[in-house]
């Protein structure tokens, strides 16, 4: 009897090493993760440029819009076309002031598709101006080539 | 004596399953939420509405004027700064506009000269960006930024 309980249980494997690899993968991940990845859009790619860098601070209150290849602007998950981009300015607007700010501290960061028409930003930006903005930030995608 | 041993035997192995169900559970989310950033940075334009800013009437303060012009598929087609035509070629536009402002640091109380850039409708709006880059400086040998002209603006818009 004595023997057989020493006999080896083969169904219970050594598990340490593969929760080590484990938690390095989850911690690699965690490390990466960017939830900033939220203020982006998958319908704009943005234009590159070898002079732009990633801000060492991010722009006080941030109104982005993206614009899509066809015009389309999209600001807060709510779709807008120049006409109709007062309105949801407006809205951020009333946000500023009742923080007690006012739209001349406001950056509205311009998230254009490389293959939009220049004119539709200048349109955008003229829109934006009506509503007291003054200061636009030009999205572009690091160009390190 | 045998029974003692049984029980300690018992106490020493750890359950592992559940924890490695979450662990599992967790690198699966990291995995589907992982994408790859690309850096991203920001040219800044003040542009506060014409008329009510500070502008200047002082003649020598006029800014450069970059004339883009587009055929219909919003391809450029041919360059001009202050009436200099440049045709296609960005780095011809980068030497002009060093020639013309040079590389100095701007006073202390100087913004450095303007520029503004008047471009067809229907131009690609790549093309503007890489208008900007040319005009607002470049990178040195040792890949240092040099900074050229820093206040950009936009002419009105033509349709």
């Amino acid at each position: 009897m004595k023997v057989k309980s020493k006999k080896p249980n083969l169904a219970e494997g050594d598990l340490t090493p593969m929760i080590d690899m484990t938690f390095q993968l989850i911690a690699f991940f965690m490390v990466l993760i960017n939830f900033s990845q939220t203020e982006s859009n998958e319908r704009v790619v943005l234009p590159s440029s070898q002079l732009v860098k990633p801000p060492e601070k991010p722009l006080e209150f941030p109104i982005i819009l993206h614009v899509a290849k066809d015009g389309e602007i999209i600001l807060g998950g709510d779709s807008y076309t120049t006409e109709t981009l007062s309105t949801g300015l407006r809205r951020e607007l009333a946000v500023l002031r009742a923080e007690k700010k006012s739209p001349k501290d406001a950056n509205v960061i311009i998230r254009g598709h490389q293959d939009v028409a220049a004119g539709q930003v200048q349109e955008i930006i003229r829109v934006a101006q009506d509503q007291q903005l003054e200061q636009f930030a030009l999205r572009a995608k690091e160009d390190r080539s | 004596m045998r029974m003692r041993h049984e029980v300690e035997h018992e106490k020493n192995e750890l359950n592992m399953t559940s924890m490695i169900d979450i662990v599992f559970l967790l690198l699966v989310f990291f995995v589907m939420t992982f994408k790859i950033v690309e850096m991203e940075g920001d040219f800044t334009v003040r542009m506060p509405l014409a008329g009510d800013s500070n502008a200047t009437s002082d003649v020598t303060d006029l800014p450069l004027k970059l004339r883009l012009r587009a055929d219909n598929d919003g391809k450029l087609t041919s360059m001009s700064l202050n009436e200099i035509n440049l045709g296609t070629d960005f780095t011809k536009l980068r030497a002009n506009v060093i020639g013309l402002v040079g590389t100095d640091e701007p006073a202390e109380d100087d913004d450095g000269p303007e520029i503004e850039i008047d471009t067809d409708y229907n131009l690609r709006y790549a093309y503007v960006i890489q208008a900007i880059t040319s005009v607002s400086g470049y990178r040195d040998d040792t890949d240092q930024v040099v900074k050229l002209i820093e206040k950009i603006k936009f002419a009105k818009p033509r349709r």
